[in-house]
Parts: C-alpha cells; structure tokens; sequence
C-alpha cells in the first residue's frame, strides 16, 4: 500500500517536470548544449587574459608585435562571443522547455542574479566590441592606456559573468547546508545559494582552466595559420604567436592540478560520500583516462620546445639531454595511467590472484602517482628553461654558481618529491595525504626561485644569435592541434566528472532527478557524447579560425587601382 | 657485424629495436624479473600490456622525430620501400601483408567467444553514507569501531581471532593473504588482506560495510552476485564484525585509514 502511495505521488511531482527531445533524448540535448556554451565560453573568458598581459608588454616595452598579437588575440574573440551567447541562448531554451521544474526552481533561487548576469553580458559584449573597433584609433598616448583600460574592464566583466554562473551550478552540487527537498527556493536566500562549499574552489579552478585553454586554442589557431602561410614574415609571425600561445597554456597548466586538488579537498569536506564516487567509485576510471590524456599533454608541450630548440643557435648544446628527459617523462606517463585494478580475463585475474597486480600494485595508489606527476611537471619546466637560456650567454659574473644553485633547486626538488612518494607507502593513509603538499610545495617553490634567480642571471646577457622565427618544421605545428584538442577533451571528461557525482539529483539531496534518463550514465556512453561535443566545438572553431584569416585577408587587400 | 652496427644506429633500427625491448620488459620482464630480487610478480594483463606499448610507442616516435637529422635518417628507408621502383616486391608483398594482418587482428577481436566477458569492477566502490543493518539504520560516515573504546583490545582481538578462523580461514587463508584452501575456487580470488592497496586504504566502517553485505550488497561498479563474500550480518552480531576487524588490523600491522578533522574523508582514487 505505502508503495503504491510512493509511486503515485512520484508519478504526480513528475507530471510536467520534464518535456523531451527527439532523436538523443532531454538529457543528451542540453548536455550537448551545455558543454559547447561552456566551452566557447572558456574561450572567451580565458583570451582576455592574455590580450590585455600582452597589449602591457607592448605598451611598456613600445614593441608593435605584442600589440599585433594582443588585436589579433582579440579579432578571434569576436566570433567566439557571438557563438557563447548563441548557444547559451539555446541552452536556456532547452532548459525551460526539457527541465521546466528544476529551472523553475532555480530562477525561484536566482532570479536577481539571472538578471545581473544578462546586464553585464550585454555590458561585457559592447566593452569588448569598444575594445577592438577602438584598438586603432586610440593606438597612442594616453588614449592608449585608455584602450588598455578597456582590456582590464573586459575581464573585470567576463570574471564577474563567471562567478554568476558557478554559483548556479556549484548550488547544484553542494547546497548550503540546512536546504532540504521540504526548504521553499525563497527561503534559501541568494547569496546562501551563491556562496556554497565549492563555489570558490571552482571559481579559482575554471579561471586558470580558462587561460590554459584559451592560450591552447590560440596556439591552434596559430599554427593553422602557420600552415597556411605563404610569405616567410607571416610563418615567423605565426610560429612566434604559437609559442607565446603554448607558453601560456603549459605554464598556467602546472599549477591548475594544485587547483584541481583544492576542489577536490572541498568536495570532500562537504560530502565524503561524493568524492569517494568522484575518485574512488565507478568515476574513478576517469582519471586514468585524464592520466593519459595529460601525459599526452606534457609530451606534445615538450615535443614542440624540443623541436623548436632546432631553429636557436646555442641550443644544440642541450641536445644530449633531450633524450633522458623524454625517458623520464615516459616512464612518468606508464606509472601515473597504471591502474589499481586492472581490466583483466578470467584467466589473467586467476594468475594475479585478484584485480591487483602483486607488482605494478605499488604504482597504482597515490604515492606514485603523486611522484609521477610532480616530475613530470619539473622536467616540463626544465624544458622550458632550456629553450629560454638557449641563445643567450651570461655576462654575470656569478653566472656559473648562480646556474648550480639552480640545478642544486632542481635535485632538492626531485629529491623531495622521490622521497615522499618512497615514504608514502611506510605510513598511513591521512598521513600519506599530507604528503602531497609537500612534494607540490617543493615543486613550487623550485620553479619559482629558479625562475627568480634565472632572471638575474640573464640580465645584461649576450645573445648567441637570434631564433629564426618560422624555421619550424610543420611537424611541430601538429603537436600544437594536439594540445588543443586534448585540452577541449579533458575539459569535457573532467566536466562530466564533476556534474556527473550528483548522480540522480538535480541539487544533490534537495530535488531528484525523476527523469526516465536520471541513471548516470556509463563511462564508454559518456565518453562518446562527450567526444560528440569536442567535435561540434572544433568545427564551430575551426570556422572560425578561417573567419579570422578572411577577414585579415580582406584589410590587407590592396585598393583597386582608378576607380570611379 | 659492421651491417649490424649500423642498422643499431640507425634511427629505424633503434625504434624497431625500442618497440621489441618495450614489448618483452612489459610482457616477460615484469612477470619474471622480480621473481629474481624475490618479489611476487604476475603477467601483466593485456589490457595494461597495450596500453603501456601505446604509451611507449608514442614516446619512441617523439624520440625519432624531435630531431631533424633523426627524423630525415629515420624516414628514408620508409621513403624508399614506398617509392622506389627497385623494391616494388617487397612493397608489394607489405601491402599485402599489412591488411592481412589488421583484418586477422579485427577478426580476433570481432569473433564469437565462449569466455567470461572482461568486465571493469571496481575492488573499492564507494560506500553509501548510511546502511541498513539487520534491520536498523546506521549511518557510516564518521564511524568509528566503537570496540577500540570499549573494553580491552587484546580481548576483541582474541574474539576476532576466534571468528576469522571459524569463518573467513577457509577463503582468506592462514596467513591473510587471500591463498585459502577453498579462495582457488573464486573469481574474484579473495582479497589478501597483507596487500597495501586492501585494508590499509580503508576505514574501519568501509571493512564493516563490506563484511556485512558481502558480495551480493556490493553496488552496481562492484559487479554486485560477482563476488562469493556472504553478507556476513546474517551470521555474525555487529560486535562480532568490528572485532574481527581489529584482528585484521592487529594482524597485519596496517592502520585503518582515520576520518579527518570535519567529517572529510581525503581522497585517494585508483
């Protein structure tokens, strides 16, 4: 009778809660909707970031290439505004139409603030639109600085638009504690609503995620024109803009895991039961699809460095080493995707006794995974330091020791992180987590003194010729592409990952999901409509990269000669 | 022996050369080389094998293309099989040979088996936050074995000694290491509790959990009926699990693993 009673009162919360979407069903078509607006929207949060970093090093240096870089940053983010805005519009009408009773929920939480993050999207986009139809006219003095103001105001914008949205989507995640399914949306309160547990861990997490994919993104487009050139200034433009762009995405890439970790701490204190699902319940699969795709990260970043160290004279004396650090990062790669348990037959799980293997067990739990990452985070640094000293020889007296202090840094670093990672499996578990902070802390703190002391080290110093800009061969140009499309991958992935631990709740224990698609969804189902939205994005990108070239191509064309 | 020479330095015979070596340490190496500094070893899965070779192809090819004399002595015998008219047989034995073998590959793959199919279980689902046991509620987040409060520990311990030897010895053996005279019989194998990655990852409330509900309370990641464990509350008191837990424990010298300050538990995944 009490059952018949439950299914009657589900039928009647469900009848019209949720409306349906041919072919791919409600859930496919806002999730497809969702992730490419996030995506596009990443895009344009992250772009201005650097535009404005490099329109100031134009400035202050009075170097014009910055400045071509910075507009040209800014002409791809034109196109990319319109398609955010589009498929957020669309986003929203999926939303009323397939999810009427959880959107109307939320608006009855956030109405205020759904009208705020209009108003500044509308603020945001004619800021934007002031800030590249007006990148000419005040090119000089003090309307400069006017310009560059602008840059600042458009990420002022942009930030604040973004921190609307988290607190949507993190409520959804982690309500305020006391918010029940019995709790009227009214008497949440707004800034209770906003302020939950993972709101500023996903704040700090998407802004960096958002520079290291937009610096990617434009390394793409770079080396596309890059491939497509047909005069040498343009390749030496082209190649040069793909280095700045792959400088950005890899170095703000090494302190997004540290970010990444801090969300993660969160997710924990406010809900041990999700984050045991995030890490260690059926999502855990995802991070060894994210080791993978990260490892592949790391290697095409180095491999590009590696490649483009040919076209630097002095660099050839780095050359022996190149081979030993890929060893490393390697190895690094095999030990950081081996999984705990393993994907075995019958006959294999007999043999091991179990889903663990008696050997390679050791390289499936956090110590060495840890380990594993954090070298190799400094062999990428390494790398880095490598091409940037390539052509220049110190005139500073205390050149050498100052350059054994650094390689002193780096053994010290290594030295923490190999013997924690050792340590780790000779203590207990809340002691082992602890670890980590400390190999983090001891890769920090080296790239930031050794940064520190190279800086001094290389003032005044003298070049050993300059870098042929646009002597790269196409190979190299590639590895940009796979970063990009690597970084849309995981950014899917891991957005899946986060969204998909509140399992069959809209707002995790506030309102269910009663929809015939609540199941979560398996890996392999996700993993292929996640697939589906990289595909929808690099397309609408690609487009417009080829927008971008057009309407270059149609300021440079010459005026017909006469005329009426 | 000088021809041998040359083709150990040349790029091409390097890379065949890395991919074999890669191939033999993954599939041979690891299952036996520990044997030899007397560690356990087994062979590594094939799962594992193709992706430790995708990992290690990937960095060979790096390694034969980031440098551009590398990369030019590496395609050239490539190049010529391709191009060159002087080794059209052979070309066209290679382009015969190539879509045999992918086809006989694919086929492999694609054709009907009668094994168990391969599934992905998870050895460590994620716990409920509370459970019903032998009819009451108990919320497991936070929890604590209250024995280890209560009573002398050497007292549980002997009482959990008792019990693993009347109940769990069969399958978990003498020594705790899953080698029961009857954990033969199972797939899954029985967990060896000597193992790092079993007990010393987990708290006190996770073991209890999997004690009472056994295999077929496990959730749906955990290939729930997969698993031979019985839900031992149909068997056994709930003082009775958490003393068995501490012989675990004691036994083995791991710690379980402690709930943090908060209610946060920290977060180690595969």
């Amino acid at each position: 009778m009490i059952d018949a009673l439950t299914l009657v009162q589900a039928a009647a919360d469900t009848t019209g809660a949720y409306g349906s979407f041919p072919g791919i069903g409600a859930r496919g078509a806002v999730w497809i909707a969702a992730q490419v607006h996030l995506m596009f929207a990443a895009f344009v949060l992250g772009v201005p970031m650097f535009a404005v970093i490099t329109e100031l090093i134009g400035i202050v240096a009075k170097d014009s290439k910055y400045d071509k870089l910075s507009k040209e940053f800014t002409r791809l983010l034109v196109f990319a505004y319109s398609a955010t805005a589009l498929w957020g519009g669309l986003l929203l009408f999926l939303l009323t139409t397939l999810y009427p009773r959880f959107w109307g929920h939320m608006a009855r939480v956030f109405g205020p603030s759904m009208w705020l993050y209009a108003g500044l999207f509308f603020v945001e986009s004619f800021t934007l639109y002031l800030y590249y139809y007006g990148w000419d006219r005040w090119k000089a003095g003090r309307a400069k600085w006017g310009h560059w103001a602008l840059g600042l105001l458009l990420n002022v914008w942009g930030t604040i638009v973004m921190f609307i949205a988290n607190g949507w989507l993190t409520y959804m995640m982690s309500p305020p504690s006391g918010v029940t399914a019995e709790t009227l949306p009214e008497q949440v309160g707004l800034w209770n609503a906003i302020a939950n547990a993972t709101w500023m861990p996903i704040n700090i997490h998407r802004l960096i995620a958002n520079a290291v994919f937009g610096g990617s993104i434009v390394a793409a487009y770079a080396a596309y024109r890059f491939l497509s050139a047909r005069t040498a200034e343009e390749r030496a433009h082209y190649d040069w803009m793909g280095y700045v762009g792959n400088f950005i995405a890899i170095s703000t890439f090494i302190v997004l895991p540290f970010a990444g970790y801090y969300l993660g701490r969160e997710i924990y204190e406010f809900n041990q039961q999700m984050g045991i699902t995030m890490m260690g319940g059926f999502m855990s699969w995802l991070w060894i699809v994210q080791a993978v795709l990260i490892g592949v990260l790391f290697l095409a970043a180095n491999y590009y460095l590696w490649i483009g160290m040919a076209r630097i004279p002095g660099a050839e004396r780095f050359r022996p080493y190149t081979k030993w650090m890929l060893l490393l990062l390697v190895v690094c790669w095999i030990v950081w995707g081996t999984p705990h348990t393993m994907i075995a037959s019958r006959a294999e799980l007999a043999a091991m006794g179990g889903s663990h293997h008696p050997f390679l067990n050791i390289l499936g739990v956090m110590s060495a995974k840890n380990t594993a990452v954090n070298l190799m985070i400094l062999t990428t640094f390494l790398s880095f330091l490598m091409y940037r000293r390539a052509n220049k020889r110190p005139t500073v007296a205390w050149a050498k020791s100052g350059s054994m202090i650094e390689g002193a840094m780096f053994a010290l670093a290594a030295g923490v992180v190999v013997f924690y990672g050792i340590y780790g499996y000779f203590v207990e578990a809340i002691v082992r987590i602890g670890f980590s902070v400390y190999q983090v802390a001891a890769v920090l703190a080296c790239i930031i003194g050794v940064t520190v002391i190279d800086l001094f080290v290389l003032r005044g110093a003298e070049s050993r010729g300059e870098i042929r800009w646009g002597e790269m061969p196409e190979r190299s140009q590639y590895a940009l592409f796979v970063l990009a499309i690597t970084f849309t991958w995981l950014m899917g992935l891991m957005g899946f990952a986060r969204s998909g631990i509140r399992q069959h709740w809209h707002v995790w224990e506030v309102m269910r999901d009663t929809s015939a698609q609540a199941a979560t969804p398996a890996l392999g189902a996700a993993a292929n409509m996640i697939s589906l939205c990289v595909v929808i994005f690099l397309a609408l990108v690609a487009f417009i990269f080829w927008l971008g070239g057009l309407a270059e191509r149609a300021v440079q064309r010459p005026e017909p000669a006469g005329g009426a | 022996m000088s021809r041998l020479r040359g083709l150990i330095r040349h790029p091409l015979g390097q890379a065949i050369g890395l991919v074999i070596t890669a191939y033999l340490l993954f599939t041979i190496g690891i299952a036996y080389l520990p044997g030899l500094l007397g560690l356990r070893s087994a062979p590594v899965p094939r799962s594992v094998v193709l992706q430790y070779m995708l990992t290690a192809l990937v960095g060979i090819l790096i390694y034969v293309s980031h440098d551009e004399e590398r990369w030019r002595q590496f395609k050239e015998p490539i190049t010529a099989l391709l191009v060159l008219p002087k080794t059209r047989v052979l070309r066209g034995a290679l382009l015969t040979l190539a879509p045999l073998l992918i086809g006989w590959l694919t086929f492999q793959q694609v054709r009907p088996r009668v094994d168990t199919p391969i599934g992905l279980r998870s050895i460590h689902p994620a716990p409920p936050g509370r459970i019903t046991f032998q009819g009451r509620q108990l919320e497991l987040t936070g929890l604590e074995n209250p024995l280890r409060h209560r009573g002398a520990l050497e007292e549980h311990y002997e009482t959990g000694r008792g019990i693993y030897y009347q109940n769990c010895l069969p399958c978990h053996g003498d020594l705790l290491d899953g080698n029961g005279h009857f954990g033969h019989g199972f797939s899954p194998t029985p967990l060896s509790f000597t193992d790092p990655g079993t007990i010393a990852q987990l708290t006190e409330s996770f073991v209890f959990w999997r004690v009472a509900k056994g295999g077929p309370g496990l959730p749906r990641e955990g290939a729930p009926w997969n698993s031979a464990m019985p839900a031992w509350e149909d068997f056994l008191t709930e003082d009775e699990i958490w003393a068995v837990i501490i012989f675990l424990y004691e036994q083995t010298g791991w710690q379980p693993r402690r709930w943090e300050e908060g209610g946060g538990e920290g977060g180690e995944g595969h």
